[in-house]
């Protein structure tokens, strides 16, 4: 389901394995990270718990972002979930090793291998 | 005296323009392309930072930004109004921006090569630095031909 699309920023969500996958293209940063923010909320508020974003088409992340993720992390861990990332990108990836934010999210190279490591850690 | 410098009204739309001249000038001046990302992403964070406290603080002044290549080092120079309040950057609690105090600053510290930050009469001056890699740039300015980029063929 397309829920935001702009020049900037596309977000889309769709189902898999009773995991809300979270798909965002473009760039993040401090004009778009509120919307994001506000897809996660939702979700959240909706039920949704365990989460994956794949950014493997975001072609730009900054700290507002990354605030934005772990604002959803502690969301869905206050109701025992889940938000792990899907990112290969070195560019994006550089700026979780600056941050050591590595160490927080559970990063996968596909959707699948998020996925199988979300089953596995039930 | 600066390469370019613009000047931006602080709303969060106008960071991605001045992120694109950046990085612009950057490849213009002979940053390696290998830096490019951390040139854009610090200005950027600069930037970011910079309009957070002009909206708390003072809407109606403008960011400034300041692009420069000068004895081998590419320089910007983000110059904001008003002081960094505590909870600039760090977000509000309740709005899932959950960051501590003055982690854009620690980000750009470990993306740009030289970083100084330093409180002026009427705010904050964040001025970042990179080598310029490319040794032909310089002549090729004078020459009005674009830098050269890569092998010769």
């Amino acid at each position: 389901m397309a829920l935001e699309e702009s020049v900037d920023l596309k977000l889309d969500t769709h189902n898999k394995d009773g995991i809300e996958i979270v798909d965002v293209e473009g760039e993040i940063d401090v004009y778009t990270a509120p919307r994001l923010r506000e897809l996660l909320i939702d979700l959240v508020n909706n039920g949704h718990y365990q989460l994956i974003v794949n950014m493997e088409k975001v072609e730009f992340l900054d700290s507002t972002g990354l605030g934005v993720l772990v604002g959803g992390l502690k969301r869905v861990r206050a109701h025992d979930g889940s938000l792990d990332l899907v990112c290969t990108q070195e560019r994006i990836l550089k700026i979780f090793r600056i941050t050591g934010l590595t160490k927080v999210f559970g990063i996968h190279d596909t959707v699948d291998e998020a996925i199988g490591h979300r089953k596995s850690e039930k | 005296m600066p390469t370019v410098e613009v000047s931006f009204t602080p709303l969060p739309a106008h960071v991605r323009t001045a992120r694109l001249v950046a990085t612009a000038v950057a490849r213009r001046s002979g940053v390696s392309e290998s830096l490019l990302d951390e040139v854009r992403l610090a200005v950027g964070e600069a930037c970011s930072r910079a309009v957070e406290t002009h909206v708390a603080q003072c809407p109606t002044e403008p960011v400034r930004v300041a692009l420069s290549d000068q004895e081998g080092r590419f320089e910007i120079e983000v110059v904001n109004a008003g002081k960094a309040p505590a909870a600039a950057t760090s977000g509000q609690p309740g709005d899932g921006t959950l960051m501590p105090p003055g982690f854009s600053l620690a980000v750009i510290a470990g993306l740009a090569d030289e970083v100084q930050i330093s409180e002026t009469e009427t705010g904050t001056c964040v001025k970042m630095s990179w080598p310029l890699t490319d040794s032909l740039a310089g002549d090729s300015r004078a020459s009005g031909l674009p830098p050269a980029t890569g092998s010769p063929d």
